[in-house]
């Protein structure tokens, strides 16, 4: 085994060392009717060279979007991702360090994170970024939390129909234990109506949770929310996609108390869900009410600037069971990622994705709906995705076969909502040439055409 | 040789008009931004991002890597981190276009490769813990925490059970009560004896039947193996609660013993511990779970189910799952590094991850005894904590001047302060991936340290980037974004 060191000279001369016959004298602590009386049943140890062919097998068996033109969306996009991104981040220093429990050793991480934070304000114009949590979806879930805690209600949480479906089945899953009632507000036109979310907010609940925009691609009317919630002294909170941000109003000029998103779009791979990050940022008021791991500038013994790890009052490993999350570790690596990936963009750079994205995914809406089977679901302002109903009801069938075809041309929305069983999510990317989507769409075509000829 | 330009603040090296990547022309025919957006959705400027040019963000990063302690530079012995050489090869395959271009939505038949890894990766994590149903979805061991717990809460609320307590030992890390409160449980902590191990008779007087689960880390955060576990998992099951492992420390035990036949119901593992997935400068880890097969029901949906003819799916029908903590599949990338590293060893590998784990911990508590004395014995499993009272009592010297001067010598200080119950710990760990002269050079470190100044060690570190940071002025004045030069009071 490559990773080993120890020769067998080695190991006689430690046990000598330390007194014991054997290794195995070492688990005398494991009590003997306990310790497994048989090898693992695992697979045989692989060399480099086998491991690299197994998984190119396992890699071959897959179809991924280098093989194929990718429409998917739904909080994982196949945005472009600059070389530099993977070259710095592979650097050993980056990855194969920790958490900065010694900031005169890891100065070059704390940066980073302050840069993240730095660049993350000025993204979302919040006042308070942290160092990155898990994932978007488990952010809305301690966004919410941080609410109930921040305002001191527990009772009663709002959330629309049009934040992910997953996002919202996590919310559910952590306030289930917590007796907190989660209020769903419909979404039936794309959008949530504000009147009808006004009617569900009362004087306990703890926030209002929309996503801009929202999972079917649309814009939400998040002024006129923003200032629903605040009648009623309930926080606002709001999920974005960071692309977005490129060319929306950015939440902080909205309203928004407190800020998540899905960070996967800033510079990381796909990778079958994860692993990604989630952004959270808030008004400075909220700042000890942050979970997770925040970096602040302060000075050394010699007066120089410096970087540590600050507000830990409000992390688990002081606070244990009133902390303000058992969350321990950021997610470094992908923060960092996301760091370099906004330096390269820069604000012409994220202006220009976004305004790819919207233009492309318009052009691509308006290609596929002059086909008759092909019609808009929604018919809100959409900035990157959008629904597409099929008129003959046949999602399952169209998109097997376009991926017949290399393409995976969407996603079924009736997974997530069966009233839209004939509807697909469809989402464009900067990546999608024109080329693409007249493929895409064409193919889609085709498939209803050759429907039609096989039902005359 | 400190290129201090280059590692100045992002937007002090910011210059407008400057520019890092570079986006292709629109293709399709473009229409005016108002005819498709309203105009109060649109700002009214880009973002005020810093503006770089490709060099620029090169070199910046690449200088502040430098300022990094990492396991690829240097010994790592954080206890409780178990910060192991991180394979090369695993970084390679994860990357493989395959692995890494793979969306979530896809359609099963194009991720029959991804899908019988993530099966064979629920498989291989059930059979090393001894409990059989798996859930890769959990994000983080603290995550994983957490999701058993909602897995328990979920389980006694079918019983028609109402009970309200997670008891966990006073040397538990600081995630398991946090974790507890998230779930709506209140926690009780049990006294540890003065060798680490669990208190039965305190353990047995807060039992009861409003207990849900006591959670437990075996082998313990001091490093010990409590061989009293089947005794306490026979308590804890005598009043019907149920037994959590916390897997933090499973690189002392890798095909020994199996918390599933020592009397655990639920465990998670932090592969990017035991099984050697970069930490990331703080992740991203994963935090999957195994459970019984009595709650195997409850844990989060989807998992990976394979048919008689050998397909792989993902199974949502799954009517008594807790639901979801994560979107997705979870940290997928962590998790296939974690199978080539277990893939890379085999049982006998693993086996011997922990023998040689378990051997360097013991040769090194053997050379640093005498001098740093070690308050829970000669043995140790995986890590051990040495205790810097007697020379704190001498001469004032603490474990943190200590941890602070080995930075000078090129090491990576230990965990400090933790775990609570022991005076000025350092809790080390040095994995089985370093070497005999590294240990004896990291003993003869210490015996250095012990002996030097006082003054000198209070003051240390003396050649890093910066001296000690004073942490009081960051938290009193938080400045925790860039504020062009001004420090925000």
């Amino acid at each position: 085994m490559a990773y080993f060191f120890n020769t067998p000279e080695d190991r006689q001369a430690m046990l000598a060392a330390i007194g014991a016959e054997s290794v195995d004298e070492l688990f005398a602590m494991v009590p003997a009717e306990l310790r497994l009386a048989r090898p693992l049943a695992l697979p045989a140890a692989m060399t480099e060279l086998e491991l690299t062919a197994h998984m190119q097998q396992l890699a071959a068996a897959n179809t991924s979007a280098s093989d194929a033109l990718c429409f998917l969306g739904g909080g994982s996009y196949d945005h472009f991702i600059p070389a530099v991104v993977d070259a710095l981040s592979s650097r050993g220093e980056f990855y194969t360090s920790y958490t900065p429990y010694q900031p005169e050793a890891s100065q070059g991480n704390l940066q980073a994170f302050f840069e993240y934070q730095s660049l993350i304000c000025r993204l979302t114009g919040m006042e308070v970024s942290n160092a990155s949590l898990y994932d978007g979806g488990s952010a809305v879930a301690e966004a919410v939390l941080m609410s109930m805690h921040a305002t001191k209600r527990q009772r009663r949480v709002v959330v629309a129909a049009s934040v992910h479906p997953e996002y919202r089945r996590i919310l559910e899953t952590y306030l289930v234990n917590l007796g907190t009632e989660l209020i769903t507000v419909g979404a039936p036109y794309g959008t949530i109506s504000v009147d009808e979310l006004a009617k569900c907010i009362d004087d306990e609940t703890a926030c209002v949770l929309v996503q801009q925009p929202n999972f079917f691609g649309c814009l939400e009317d998040v002024a006129a929310i923003g200032r629903a919630a605040h009648e009623r002294g309930a926080m606002f909170v709001v999920s974005v996609d960071p692309i977005s941000l490129g060319l929306l109003k950015r939440p902080g000029e909205y309203g928004a108390d407190i800020v998540i998103a899905e960070g996967q779009s800033l510079g990381n791979p796909m990778a079958y869900g994860g692993p990604y990050l989630g952004i959270m940022a808030c008004r400075e008021d909220f700042a000890r009410r942050m979970p997770g791991r925040i970096v602040g500038q302060t000075t050394d013994r010699d007066g120089r600037a410096c970087m540590v790890l600050t507000l830990q009052t409000r992390e688990q490993h002081i606070r244990r069971e009133k902390a303000t999350s058992n969350i321990c570790t950021n997610q470094g690596l992908y923060a960092l990622r996301a760091t370099i990936y906004l330096s390269l963009m820069g604000p012409q750079g994220m202006r220009e994705a976004a305004q790819l994205c919207l233009q492309k995914s318009h052009y691509a809406a308006n290609q596929l709906t002059r086909a008759a089977r092909f019609s808009a679901a929604f018919d809100r302002p959409y900035f990157k995705e959008f629904v597409v109903r099929d008129a003959d009801g046949q999602v399952e069938t169209l998109l097997a076969e376009a991926m017949d075809q290399g393409i995976m041309a969407g996603a079924p929305l009736g997974e997530w909502y069966p009233e839209w069983s004939d509807c697909f999510l469809v989402a464009v990317t900067e990546k999608r040439t024109k080329d693409d989507i007249d493929r895409w769409a064409n193919c889609l075509t085709r498939v209803n055409s050759r429907r039609e000829v096989a039902h005359a | 040789m400190r290129n201090t330009r280059a590692t100045q603040s992002l937007f002090t090296l910011s210059k407008p008009g400057r520019r890092g990547a570079l986006l292709p022309a629109c293709d399709v025919p473009e229409q005016p931004l108002e005819s498709l957006l309203p105009p109060s959705a649109l700002a009214d400027a880009p973002p005020p991002l810093a503006e770089l040019a490709e060099p620029d963000v090169v070199r910046h990063f690449t200088n502040l890597s430098t300022l990094n302690m990492s396991v690829d530079t240097h010994f790592y012995p954080l206890g409780s981190c178990t910060m192991k050489y991180n394979s090369k090869r695993n970084e390679r395959l994860v990357a493989l276009p395959g692995m890494a271009d793979l969306h979530p939505y896809q359609r099963e038949e194009t991720l029959q490769g991804m899908l019988r890894l993530l099966f064979e990766m629920q498989e291989m994590l059930g059979e090393i813990a001894g409990l059989p149903v798996v859930s890769l979805q959990p994000a983080a061991g603290a995550h994983g925490e957490m999701t058993a717990l909602f897995v328990a809460a979920a389980y006694f609320r079918d019983l028609g059970q109402r009970r309200t307590k997670v008891l966990a030992p006073d040397s538990a890390h600081g995630t398991n009560p946090a974790s507890a409160a998230m779930a709506g449980f209140d926690t009780l902590s049990v006294k540890s004896n003065p060798d680490g191990t669990v208190d039965l008779n305190d353990l047995s007087a807060k039992l009861d039947q409003d207990t849900a689960v006591f959670m437990i880390t075996n082998p313990n955060t001091l490093g010990m193996f409590d061989g009293q576990i089947r005794e306490i998992a026979r308590r804890v099951h005598e009043v019907g609660a149920l037994i959590y492992l916390d897997g933090a420390n499973m690189n002392a035990i890798l095909g020994i013993t199996r918390p599933g036949d020592f009397g655990a119901d639920m465990m998670h593992f932090n592969p990017h511990k035991t099984f050697s997935g970069p930490h990331g400068g703080g992740g991203p880890g994963a935090g999957p779970i195994a459970v019984t097969e009595r709650l195997g029901g409850y844990l989060p949906a989807p998992l990976v189910a394979r048919d008689a003819a050998g397909v792989y799916r993902l199974d949502y029908d799954r009517p008594k799952s807790i639901g979801r903590v994560r979107a997705f599949f979870g940290n997928v990338g962590v998790l296939v590094r974690a199978y080539c590293y277990i893939r890379t060893h085999g049982p006998d590998g693993l086996r011997r991850v922990s023998e040689e784990a378990v051997l360097n911990a013991n040769y090194l508590l053997s050379q640093v005894k005498s001098f740093l004395p070690v308050p829970q014995g000669d043995r140790c499993m995986h890590e051990f904590i040495a205790s810097a009272t007697k020379v704190k009592g001498e001469r004032g010297v603490s474990a943190m001047d200590i941890a602070k001067r080995l930075l000078d010598y090129g090491f990576h200080a230990p965990t400090v302060y933790f775990p609570p119950i022991v005076r000025e710990a350092m809790m080390i760990e040095p994995t089985e991936t370093e070497s005999k002269e590294t240990l004896d050079a990291f003993a003869e470190a210490l015996r250095t340290i012990i002996e030097e100044p006082a003054e000198l060690l209070h003051a240390a570190p003396h050649t890093t980037v910066i001296s000690r940071p004073d942490e009081v002025k960051a938290a009193r004045n938080p400045a925790v974004r860039w504020t062009d030069g001004v420090t925000k009071q």
